[in-house]
Order: C-alpha cells, then sequence, then structure tokens
C-alpha cells in the first residue's frame, strides 16, 4: 500500500475491494440466480407489548432508569425549567440556538447559546453545568428519548459534555414502540438515543449509573394546560 | 503491550487449570446468574413476540448472507454519497496497514477507541503500537483489561472474569503509567471505580483527534451506521474528535433502515438484559457541524468469506454479538472465556473462530469439542443460530482430517463385533472372565476418556449368556 491510495488496493481490478468482493460471490456459489434480493415478508411483529397509557408507561421506564421524571402542564414549562436548573444549582446552561425562547424565559442562570455560525468549544462546553434540549420524539415502551440534533436540540457534543441533561419532551412525541420510533427517524441526521443517564454493567455484570455521558437526566414531560 | 492469544494451551488443557480456579469460577458464577435473570425478565415482558421478533432477525440476516456482495456495495456507495470513504480489507494486516495510514496521516499519535471486537480480532492495538501510535481503550471493561495487561474474557464484558476488588487494585497500580492516577482512597465500590474511570479518561476525549470504532449494525440503504454501548465513552469518541475510523466486518450489513426495528429490540434485551441500552448513536457519513469531518469505514474480511462458503457454517454469520449464549453456557460459566484461546468465547466462539481461522491449530480442531450439546446456546440466540448443529458439522470436518487414525480403527473394530453375534459373545465371555480386574484407567490414547469417566463394571455374565441359563433351569 502507498501513501497515495490508502483504500487497500481498491483501484485496481483486483484490488483489496474486488478480491473480498469475488470471494463473496465465490462462496455464494450455492444461492440460485434467480433468488430474490427482497426477501418475500415475514411473519411480522408486533408494535409494542404494553397495556395502559404510553405516558405513564414512559415515566415508569425512566424512574426505571434513574432519570429524574416530571409532568408538566404546558402553561408551567418556563416556571419549571427555571426550578430544575435551580435546584441542581446550575449556574451556566448551554443551549441550542433553536430552543424556544419562553422555555427559558424564567431562567436566571447565565446561558450559552450554541448556534452553527458562532459553536461553543468543547472548554465551554466543559465548564457549563447543564444543556437544556426538546427531542425528536420518546419511545413509551423502553423509556428511550431520540435526539435528531434538531434545532432545539443542537449538535451531538452539547448534549454529551455537560453533566446534566434537561430534556422537554412533548406529550404528542411520545410513540409506544421501538418499531414506530424507526419509521419516524431520519437516518440521514446524526441520531442518539438515550434510555437512561449513563450507566455501566462491567463490573461483575451489575448496572451503576453514572460514567462519562451525562450523570443526570432530567425529563420534563409536558401536556396540554386546556 | 497489547496481550494477545497467540500460544495459548487448546481448550482441554486450558479448560482443565481453568475450572481449578475458584476465585474466576466465583466471579463468573455470579455475573451470569445476575445476567441470566436479566435477560429472562426483559425477554420475557415481549411474550410470545419474541419468538416472531427472533424469526423475523433471523431472516434478515440469512438473507442478507444469501446476497451479501450486493449488499456491501449498496453501503459503500450508501456512505460514500454521505460524505464517507469506504476501504476494503481482505485480511488483519490490511486493516491494520490502512488504519495506521489514515492515523499516520492525520500527524497525531494517539487514537480513542470504542469497544469493537472486530480490532481486536485484527490486534489493531498492536498494530498502532508498532507504528508509534498510542491506541487508548474507553469502554470500562476494556480499560481494565488494557491497563490490567490481560485479555478479554467474554463479548459484551471483557473483564467479566475480574471481581471489584482486582478491578480496584488495577486501577491504583496501573492507572498512572496510562495518565491521570487513581485517587489514592479508591474504595471497590462500582460508584467509586466509575469515577475513576471517568475522571482518568476526561481528559483525553476532549483533547482526542482520532477515534476508532467498530459497529453494531451497517444500514445498507441509508449508508448508516450503528453503535449501542453504556457509558457515553462511545459517543465521547463519536463526536468529539476530527477523524473517526470504523472497522467493520462485512456481515455487520443490513440491508434497510427498517431492519433496527427489529434488531434495536433484539439487542439490547439479549445482551445487558435492558430495554434499552443508555445509549445508541447513529451516522450517516458526515454532518458539516456536528461530529468527525472526515469519516473512514474499513470493510474487513478476514476469513468471513470462507464462513460464508460452508453452507452449515455461515449461520455463524447472523451473530450480533450479544453474548447470550456465553452467559447461557454451563461450559463458559466454568471454564472462563480465556480458555477458549479467542477473542470470541464460549459457544459462538467454539464454531466462529475455528472457521474464521481455519482448523490448522491444535487449538482450532479443539473449540468444536468445547461442548456438551446441551442447546441451551440455541434457545437464548436472538437470531436463531442452531450452534449445537455446526458445532457437530464441525466436529466432522476435524474427524475427516488427519489426526484421528486410532479413532477410525477402534470404530472399524467396533462395527465389526456388533455386527456379528458370533464376535460379540465371544467378546463379552472373554471380557466377564478378566471382569473387575480390568484397570479403573486405561493407557494411551483411551487414557483421554478415562480421565473424566470410570470404566463401568463388566458383569460376569452378558444378558445373552443369562437368557440362555434361565431357559434351561425353567424347562
Amino acid at each position: 500500500m502507498n501513501g497515495a491510495d490508502v483504500r487497500g488496493g481498491s483501484g485496481g481490478a483486483m484490488g483489496s475491494r474486488g478480491r473480498v468482493l469475488a470471494r463473496v460471490r465465490a462462496a455464494l456459489a450455492d444461492v440460485p440466480a434467480d433468488d430474490p434480493v427482497t426477501p418475500p415478508p415475514g411473519e411480522g411483529y408486533a408494535e409494542s407489548h404494553f397495556e395502559g397509557e404510553a405516558l405513564e408507561v414512559l415515566v415508569d421506564r425512566l424512574l426505571d432508569y434513574r432519570a429524574l421524571v416530571e409532568r408538566v402542564p404546558e402553561a408551567a414549562l418556563p416556571e419549571r425549567i427555571a426550578a430544575s436548573l435551580e435546584r441542581r444549582g446550575a449556574a451556566r446552561v448551554a443551549v441550542a440556538s433553536g430552543v424556544p425562547r419562553e422555555w427559558l424565559s424564567r431562567v436566571t442562570a447565565r446561558q450559552l447559546t450554541d448556534a452553527p455560525e458562532a459553536p461553543l468549544s468543547v472548554a465551554d462546553l466543559d465548564a457549563c453545568d447543564g444543556v437544556v434540549t426538546g427531542c425528536a420524539l420518546a419511545v413509551a415502551e423502553t423509556g428511550t428519548i431520540v435526539l435528531d440534533a434538531g434545532p432545539d436540540q443542537g449538535r451531538r457534543a452539547l448534549t454529551l459534555v455537560p453533566d446534566y441533561h434537561l430534556c422537554v419532551v412533548r406529550a404528542d412525541q411520545v410513540v409506544d414502540g421501538v418499531p414506530g420510533a424507526v419509521r419516524l427517524l431520519d437516518p440521514a441526521r446524526p441520531l442518539t438515543w438515550i434510555s437512561g443517564p449513563s450507566a455501566t454493567s462491567d463490573i461483575e455484570l451489575d448496572r451503576v449509573e453514572g460514567v462519562h455521558g451525562p450523570r443526570t437526566l432530567e425529563v420534563l414531560l409536558v401536556e396540554p394546560s386546556d | 503491550m497489547s496481550a494477545t492469544f497467540l500460544g495459548l494451551p487448546p481448550f482441554p488443557e486450558a479448560a482443565r487449570s481453568a475450572v481449578g480456579d475458584s476465585r474466576t469460577r466465583h466471579n463468573l458464577h455470579k455475573a451470569t446468574h445476575t445476567i441470566r435473570g436479566k435477560r429472562d425478565a426483559v425477554v420475557g415482558e415481549l411474550g410470545d413476540d419474541w419468538r416472531r421478533l427472533r424469526a423475523e432477525g433471523e431472516r434478515i440476516k440469512t438473507h442478507t448472507l444469501r446476497h451479501l456482495d450486493h449488499h456491501l456495495e449498496r453501503l459503500e456507495e450508501s456512505v460514500h454519497r454521505a460524505g464517507g470513504t469506504v476501504h476494503w480489507a481482505a485480511d488483519a494486516a490490511e486493516a491494520n496497514e490502512i488504519v495506521t495510514e489514515l492515523v499516520r496521516r492525520t500527524g497525531e499519535t494517539e487514537v480513542v477507541k470504542v469497544k469493537s471486537m472486530a480490532t481486536q480480532e485484527i490486534e489493531l492495538n498492536g498494530a498502532l503500537e508498532a507504528a508509534g501510535i498510542t491506541a487508548y481503550e474507553t469502554d470500562l471493561a476494556e480499560l481494565i483489561v488494557q491497563l490490567g495487561e490481560d485479555l478479554p474474557s467474554h463479548i459484551l464484558v471483557p473483564a467479566i472474569h475480574l471481581a471489584r476488588s482486582q478491578i480496584r487494585e488495577i486501577f491504583l497500580d496501573r492507572m498512572s503509567e496510562w495518565g491521570v492516577p487513581a485517587p489514592p482512597g479508591l474504595t471497590d465500590d462500582p460508584h467509586a471505580l466509575a469515577e475513576a474511570a471517568r475522571v482518568h479518561l476526561r481528559e483525553l476525549f476532549l483533547r482526542a483527534k482520532v477515534a476508532v470504532s467498530g459497529a453494531n449494525f451497517a444500514v445498507a440503504d441509508s449508508g448508516t451506521l450503528v453503535v449501542l454501548e453504556s457509558e457515553g465513552n462511545g459517543r465521547m469518541c463519536l463526536t468529539l474528535p476530527e477523524t473517526l475510523i470504523s472497522v467493520v466486518g462485512i456481515e455487520k450489513v443490513v440491508p434497510t433502515w427498517s431492519d433496527l426495528e427489529v434488531f434495536m429490540q433484539l439487542l439490547p434485551r439479549s445482551s445487558t438484559g435492558e430495554r434499552m441500552n443508555p445509549y445508541t448513536s447513529t451516522w450517516s457519513g458526515v454532518t458539516p457541524g456536528d461530529g468527525p469531518r472526515d469519516f473512514h469505514l474499513v470493510l474487513l474480511d478476514n476469513g468471513r468469506t470462507d464462513v460464508l462458503a460452508d453452507t452449515v457454517g455461515r449461520q455463524a454469520l447472523r451473530c450480533i454479538r450479544c453474548s447470550a449464549c456465553l452467559n447461557i453456557c454451563p461450559v463458559y460459566e466454568r471454564t472462563g472465556g480465556h480458555a477458549y484461546g479467542s477473542v470470541y468465547p464460549g459457544p459462538i466462539g467454539a464454531i466462529l473462530t475455528p472457521q474464521l481461522r481455519g482448523m490448522s491449530s491444535e487449538v482450532d480442531r479443539a473449540l468444536p469439542y468445547a461442548s456438551s450439546l446441551c442447546g441451551a446456546c440455541y434457545d437464548v440466540c436472538p437470531v436463531a443460530i442452531d450452534i449445537p448443529e455446526v458445532l457437530v458439522h464441525l466436529r466432522e470436518r476435524v474427524a475427516e482430517g488427519p489426526g484421528h487414525l486410532g479413532e477410525k480403527a477402534v470404530m472399524a473394530g467396533a462395527e465389526a463385533v456388533f455386527g456379528s453375534a458370533g464376535a460379540l459373545d465371544a467378546v463379552q465371555r472373554a471380557a466377564g472372565l478378566v471382569g473387575g480386574d480390568l484397570p479403573r484407567h486405561l493407557p494411551g490414547q483411551a487414557g483421554k476418556w478415562t480421565d473424566t469417566r470410570d470404566v463401568p463394571d463388566v458383569p460376569a455374565e452378558s444378558f445373552r449368556q443369562w437368557w440362555k441359563q434361565r431357559g434351561k433351569g425353567q424347562r
């Protein structure tokens, strides 16, 4: 291999690319030429596996992962965000530039805004006490929140470096199970599926929470005030 | 110095010493029973749908393998379209060369790593070390193994053979050589150990410019790579560095994004026994302003096409590395992972390793026998790999090879004796006369059998002799 072409000699007809593909084809000599590439449909599977109300299940699962959860009427959201940050003692908070302004209207902590044209440095993020975001959706059955780097969430580093993540989930963003979530998500966007705070099972296969990712996850589940 | 499996004794010998290590046996018993309980609970929650999801996982993987060339070309095209670069590596040496050259081009001399079986398999860390590049393992268990200059003994939890007190000692002794030392008053509380790992790696994550990962899945139609993890070390590596290099076995490809509907249910419940693992990252090529600017996918063969060529053995390539088969296996529970002499231990390792490496060494020829064929591994496998079927198939392949002349001669003799009533009668009479004088341990090759079993008592007369005598007396 030379420095100019690092692609494992893929340029030549029998470079590594050609060699690997030729070996694959030789290994599959038993597969008939007319075997369809798209398989016939299978038996199928369920959308979810719980009975009862999705929001209650989501709350139950989040608590099971040792996340903090609160159900909040929409009108009270700004006040609850401010209260959560105060309880946490967060003095510096990172936010993406697309976070709705009213969410932060009661916040007294210093806000550091991360914008595509003016991103915060890793050191800035490391100096933040927390981050406030929305989400793309949440999965009730597994207690999972999915971020897709949308305007109210920001790039991935934003929700990774600070030790505290306050996430706003609207009731209409909650889907029942994993299949529904996969169908709604756009694979072209960088996705982060979050199920509770960071954890490890590496010591005696026992789960303990809090390693490299945010050690505290707090979820505000927002329902219409009516 | 990175440790290697090279030169370890074959399974029967390694297992003999491993089962004598009561501390490791205790650690393994505790860990495997903890995880079995958790898996059973979250799999049970899905009721009969687990069977359907499992069948679907099997169906997708089997069909993908039958058209692997097509899906790999689609994956390459999708990744390229999303701004990534695809490299092909026929073997470990090529993969290591490609990764080393990519790191060299960045001018960096250190990389952070997300836990990856593929890079363990090709011994990438040793290759990078030889090129003056330090690879830092960031998964907690991999970190423990790296600091302790140990070998991984489990697919999911490479340090499963160690108890918390041993991990504490390794942290206190070795962390300072690699970076931030362990706090002097470190206890063996898992929370304290996790905190020590966080502090040890934090600054490294924030400064690292190059990361190396594997992937759990590579989606052909969208060019998306998927990494499931727990600690956030994966997110750190996949998000903060400027360059990301992912080494992925060719069997990891799935055709469509929607296939994740199935695998994102099967994998977490089978591996850590959770409804969902704490973090999953997915990315397609590069995203301006978010994460690495430079993404390289290294597609690795390294024996996988040999596995694919065996129509019985190829089902091993369905494996999604959950490790449920290790956790349930009565043999693994007693011997631990090191006895298998391979990066992939346990039942899946016993069928995958000999096929990947070929059966030229004694270690690889012994692996298909490292099982009691009880079938528990097949029952728990989320993609329904019939491991016992492949074990028996590989045993046939071993027996066809040289080195089994004695066994073949014994079997030919048995065929002659059992095929003729007269011959059987003569042999039984002779054995009856010798009777209790037979030694408890047979000499030579037969000794391998009597080492672990008692020679049965030989009755003074055979059933046929007894039946004849009884008939005479009654008449």
